[in-house]
């Protein structure tokens, strides 16, 4: 299989930054939900600013039967959209492979509900922040992480191919025969720490790592950690990363380079501004699968229900 | 009998008021306004009650003479500061807490000379500097403080004084099953409207929130049987009530938070925490609770760039 044509599905910040980098090595079509932004994507195509500086054509349509076929789409909306975007792939790109690079766990099996798609696995590290319908500035170039789902992928040298493709767009990137090693190691970290902040109003901050007394931060990190491993050995999976060292990571790392800088997860920004969060698919997915397995989570489970009546909160 | 009320917020001034009837009474506290006020029209409390007190109030411990008895009223993190700023006005009384929480009776025990533990439900509201409005009625217990107790009589002759007052209160030797039946309540239902932004009853009805709230009172209920403490009634039994009876009601945690005050979280999760690590019992879901609203807490005073 060679990737020429990829359709980018959503066009948010993680959809924008693949789309415009991927214009430069392939035939970019973007889907997405608002006939506006189609038309402005087709008008003055798409911005990138920040890491990359580069100016992208793309071809837009907010319907599924204004793309053409493709050999690959990569379903970028956020997890709380996913189901209804899933259906409407449903019939599409009879011959491509989908790729989901949603947080936490489950979109894949979302997906499969609405189509036999070979399905890649991913998880995105990179970050940015929407300008406009058209820009998008590029702020963290880490990698995406992939490889074939194990309900049912395309063969492993697919995903090395979109690496290889990916890379030379200009985006880190790395493929792995098994994902959920490295997909568990954020699922875990980000349901501690997306958890925390949207609760506390806290950004990712140093205290996130501070554990010295019962009523630290870290303390409850170190726990919610600790039980997210627990049900993931019982799962079969050994991580690829351990998740504190990346929480321990990601607050030293920010702050050395601006002492008042600070990550703002997703799960905080979605809870400032009263959107619905993706909890279900983190801390909920991990406390389903604990459930699961038999190994109890209680303080994911805790998390997950505060979160859940936060959202409740703003009706 | 010479009274003390140390913190004269809604609780102190009903408190204060009540036993002015009975007592000389002085109120300690530090808004000069509400000092002003008292001192000018007298002390008033509307809604469930409805009196004018005359009590002297200042904010100079050193204008305050000699008391038999102090009552602390104070939010429990001014606990430590109110006390000591006036040990000298109970060298020889006695002096009950009647605050939220475990732990002020520890913080009073070493600036006075014998303690009282107690746990109030009547709460009210300042309505302006000087004036009270009291929103709900109920009892008050009082028991000696084990490290440095009262003498029964003592404790007895306070509890008869404020029921003469018009504040119906029970002496018992151990008044501990009140305490941690407030404590354990409280500390299952503050955090979780703090933290959620929900009315108690709104949060109680859904059935994950009542799981998680059942899974506080389980561990606070464990802590409180290692201690020796036999509950006055079911905590699980007071959230169900409540959600029938206060259903939008906002937690006074919540309302701190979205008045971004320090919260009492410390003495009530914080307080769970910390005596069941002392008796060897894991409190887990507390302690999560207790760091997630002290970051809240944390919050506000980050300078962040939005």
């Amino acid at each position: 299989m060679t990737i020429e044509r990829v359709c980018v599905v959503g066009a948010g910040t993680i959809g924008s930054l693949y789309a415009g980098h991927l214009a430069r090595v392939a035939d970019v079509t973007v889907l997405t939900r608002r006939r506006a932004q189609a038309a402005a994507l087709n008008e003055s195509g798409l911005q990138v600013s920040g890491k990359s500086e580069l100016r992208a054509r793309v071809t837009a349509s907010h319907e599924p039967e204004g793309i053409d076929d493709v050999d690959l789409a990569i379903v970028a909306c956020k997890a709380v959209d996913l189901p209804t975007t899933a259906e409407r792939l449903e019939g599409r790109f009879r011959r491509a492979a989908v790729m989901t690079v949603q947080n936490g766990l489950g979109a894949e099996e979302v997906v499969r509900l609405h189509g036999e798609w070979p399905l890649i696995s991913a998880v995105t590290f990179m970050s940015g922040t929407r300008r406009s319908d058209t820009h998008v500035e590029y702020e963290l170039d880490t990698a995406t992480w992939m490889g074939p789902y194990m309900g049912g992928g395309p063969p492993y040298e697919t995903v090395r191919e979109l690496e290889s493709l990916l890379i030379a767009g200009g985006l880190e990137a790395e493929a792995m025969p098994d994902l959920r090693p490295a997909q568990w190691s954020k699922l875990i970290f980000n349901s501690a720490v997306n958890g925390v902040a949207a609760l506390t109003d806290l950004p990712h901050v140093r205290a996130f790592a501070e554990e010295q007394e019962f009523s630290d931060l870290g303390h409850l990190l170190r726990g919610l950690i600790d039980e997210g491993k627990a049900v993931a050995a019982a799962a079969g999976i050994e991580l690829h990363d351990d998740p504190w060292e990346m929480n321990v990571r990601a607050v030293t790392h920010g702050e050395t380079l601006r002492s008042d800088y600070a990550h703002i997860p997703s799960m905080l920004a979605d809870v400032r501004a009263r959107r619905p969060t993706e909890v279900d698919y983190i801390s909920g997915a991990l406390a389903r699968e604990g459930e699961r397995l038999g190994v109890p989570a209680p303080l994911n489970t805790a998390i997950y229900r505060l979160v859940k009546a936060r959202e409740a909160s703003w009706r | 009998m010479r009274v003390c009320v140390v913190g004269c917020g809604a609780v102190g001034s009903l408190f204060a008021a009540h036993l002015a009837g009975v007592a000389e009474v002085w109120a300690y506290d530090l808004r000069r306004d509400h000092v002003d006020a008292i001192n000018q029209g007298g002390l008033r409390i509307s809604g469930v009650s409805d009196l004018v007190a005359k009590v002297r109030a200042t904010a100079a411990p050193e204008e305050i003479p000699p008391c038999e008895y102090g009552i602390v009223a104070t939010k429990s993190m001014h606990t430590e500061a109110a006390i000591a700023a006036t040990a000298s006005v109970f060298e020889d009384g006695a002096v009950c807490s009647v605050q939220n929480g475990v732990g002020n009776e520890e913080l009073i025990a070493p600036h006075v000379a014998r303690v009282i533990r107690g746990t109030t439900f009547p709460a009210g509201h300042l309505v302006e500097p000087g004036h009270v409005e009291q929103d709900t009625g109920g009892k008050t217990w009082i028991g000696p403080f084990e490290p440095k107790p009262a003498a029964m009589e003592e404790v007895k002759r306070l509890a008869g004084a404020l029921s003469e007052g018009g504040m119906e209160t029970i002496a018992m030797p151990d008044s501990r099953g009140a305490q941690w039946t407030k404590l354990i309540f409280n500390a299952a239902s503050n955090p979780v409207g703090a933290l959620t932004g929900l009315p108690h009853g709104w949060a109680c009805e859904r059935p994950d929130i009542r799981e998680l709230v059942r899974g506080l009172v389980a561990e606070g209920r464990a802590v409180a049987d290692a201690l020796g403490v036999e509950l006055d009634s079911d905590p699980d039994d007071l959230i169900d009530h409540a959600t029938q009876v206060a259903h939008d009601h906002k937690a006074s945690m919540l309302q701190d938070v979205e008045a971004r005050r320090p919260t009492e979280v410390d003495f009530l999760n914080g307080g769970i925490s910390r005596f069941g690590r002392e008796r060897g019992v894991e409190t887990p879901l507390n302690d999560a609770l207790w760091a997630l609203v002290k970051g809240l807490e944390q919050s506000w005073s980050r300078q962040e760039q939005r």
